[in-house]
């Protein structure tokens, strides 16, 4: 098993570095500073961090107001508050005069495993990149985390950044180049493309060794930005193989498998299935490992997927 | 006290504001003509005297923000940047056209002279009160003016917004609230009631003022009393008469966002230019 590393703590050492970087970064926090790791830039910056309390809708809107006048605002708190409660302060307030906030929606997915379905938040990216303008990315580990970051001064319009809870394993190759919008191959393969992103990244990337050890041929594609999509290269990696799997910590609908199967229509492609959540909401958990057991998104479940939808 | 030659230009301005409003909304065509009207003093007194804007350089980072939180109101806003030529004149047949600019709700794309984008009620005070942080944090003299609609009182999102102004003491931004008693389905006494706005606005830790907000003399005061009050935000509540000036929409809520017969264009015309020439 590779080293594995906290997400939010590299998510809370770039802002850092970013604030060094530029003075108009700044930042808001919903009261949950310690958890989504804002508050490492409030202690280095605390003229630059505003807690806002627990009200995250006047959070966005004021985020909005500062990049009005030429701040570049980062908000955070979960990933449910910020895409769920927030979502019309993100639409009309940011999305629509394409204003460049940078929304981070922690403790995404089922990472927040305790905490159950009102925290879960497995719609974010279903509703994010229906927004024209939002950008959506969700990174697979620290060092994407890292690298993701590091574009956040540059890119224009609105960024909604999803952050796991949890520790995972370190995945993305150092010294891969990165830009949003770019799909990255893990691992290259011959019989079946496995798009995936976040912590099913790394399940993806079990599941073809597995199942490389049985003769299938399996490359992984880490899918680190949602949207804007890079369907030339999703076309691309999907021709020539006989089966496409979509991985995500995500409801099915409409998230990453939504997304790829958006940027296949109108190309004869292999038969694809996705591993996701089930139309559901989440659970309470000892842990997360058994949460995602439950719902089945392990790496036993994309050999699984691999192996029904691959034509005999 | 100023000159009063000021006054009766704002005045004047105001009724040549509401004239624009009337020909905007024009015959046979929806539109917000109440809630529009009711601030045409209180947006004459900003735009006309009291913000510092240019229109010739209307993007100037030390420019006085003026946004409505009830953006549904935005033709009063465009009368006011097309008197000053930020938006072209003959925009005014154009009032939610496909081709026009003036979009039924403020847009940053279509629009100049626009601040933000409101129209989902409860979002401008929030919106002006990050724009006040980032201006006090970079140091700009620069004043930020945002309308609430009294009916809009009832968004949550008001009183997160109101709790923050007051947290971070933001004494560069001043709120109003239109208090023209009417919403879209009625009186707002009998739609949703919120009575002692005062009350709550001082809990909340503003500085309240109460006026007429169609005396431009009071207009003024306020928004004097405003900029010399430090360490906490302004709210000026401005008692204010919907659909003012044209006498058969006033006080009503058929008026709030409707088409005008032939006729009643004719009479609303002729009423709001009558009101001008008194001004002169």
């Amino acid at each position: 098993m590779s080293e594995v590393k906290s997400l939010r703590v590299a998510y809370g050492e770039a802002l850092v570095e970013l604030g060094k970087k530029s003075d108009a970064v700044v930042t808001l926090e919903a009261d949950l500073g310690k958890s989504t790791q804002s508050i490492m830039f409030g202690t280095e910056f605390p003229d630059r961090h505003f807690e806002m309390g627990i009200a995250e809708q006047n959070m966005a809107s004021t985020a909005a107001g500062l990049a009005l006048v030429g701040k570049i605002p980062f908000f955070n708190t979960f990933a449910i508050f910020a895409a769920g409660r927030a979502f019309d302060q993100v639409r009309n307030s940011i999305c629509v005069p394409n204003l460049k906030v940078r929304i981070c929606g922690s403790s995404a997915g089922l990472s927040d495993f305790g905490d159950g379905k009102t925290h879960q938040m497995i719609e974010d990216m279903a509703l994010m990149r229906a927004l024209p303008h939002m950008t959506v990315v969700c990174p697979c580990d620290a060092v994407e985390v890292k690298k993701m970051m590091a574009c956040m001064l540059d890119w224009d319009g609105p960024v909604y950044i999803r952050i796991n809870r949890n520790d995972l394993p370190v995945v993305y190759p150092e010294n891969e180049r990165y830009h949003i919008g770019k799909v990255t191959k893990m691992r290259d393969g011959a019989d079946v493309a496995v798009f995936a992103c976040g912590v099913m990244t790394a399940k993806a990337l079990e599941a073809a060794a597995e199942l490389e050890g049985e003769g299938v041929s399996v490359k992984v594609l880490n899918v680190g930005t949602i949207k804007p999509l890079d369907r030339e290269a999703i076309i691309e990696h999907a021709s020539g193989v006989r089966a496409i799997v979509v991985a995500e910590e995500h409801t099915i609908i409409g998230g990453l498998g939504g997304a790829i199967l958006e940027a296949l229509r109108g190309v004869k492609h292999a038969p694809a299935e996705f591993v996701g959540v089930e139309d559901t909401f989440g659970a309470s958990a000892e842990n997360y490992d058994i949460l995602m057991n439950h719902f089945g998104l392990t790496s036993d479940a994309i050999v699984s997927a691999v192996k029904k939808t691959l034509p005999a | 006290m100023e000159n009063t030659d000021v006054y009766t230009r704002l005045n004047r301005i105001a009724c040549q504001l509401r004239e624009n409003v009337v020909r905007m909304i024009g015959v046979g065509k929806v539109g917000h003509l109440g809630g529009s009207v009711s601030l045409a003093e209180i947006v004459a007194t900003l735009y006309f005297h009291k913000m510092t804007y240019d229109p010739k350089n209307p993007k100037h980072p030390d420019r006085d923000r003026f946004l409505l939180s009830k953006g549904h109101t935005c033709p009063i806003q465009y009368a006011a940047l097309i008197e000053h030529g930020v938006i072209p004149r003959e925009e005014i047949a154009g009032l939610k056209t496909l081709a026009g600019m003036l979009q039924g709700h403020p847009d940053m794309d279509y629009t100049p002279g626009m601040e933000a984008v409101t129209g989902s009620l409860g979002q401008g005070l929030s919106i002006a009160c990050g724009m006040a942080l980032g201006l006090r944090h970079e140091k700009r003299p620069s004043r930020v003016y945002v309308v609430m609609g009294d009916g809009e009182q009832a968004e949550g999102q008001i009183w997160e917004a109101a709790m923050s102004g007051a947290r971070y003491g933001l004494d560069n931004l001043t709120a109003f609230v239109d208090r023209n008693r009417v919403q879209a389905t009625g009186h707002t006494k009998d739609v949703f009631d919120i009575p002692a706005i005062e009350k709550k606005w001082a809990a909340f830790g503003w500085n309240v003022l109460e006026i007429d907000g169609h005396d431009v003399v009071a207009v003024c005061e306020a928004i004097d009393t405003a900029r010399a009050t430090k360490g906490v935000p302004t709210i000026i509540v401005a008692n204010t008469v919907k659909g003012k000036g044209v006498s058969f929409a006033e006080d009503t809520a058929a008026f709030h966002n409707v088409a005008l017969t032939q006729e009643q264009y004719d009479t609303a015309l002729a009423e709001v230019i009558a009101a001008k020439e008194s001004f002169s």
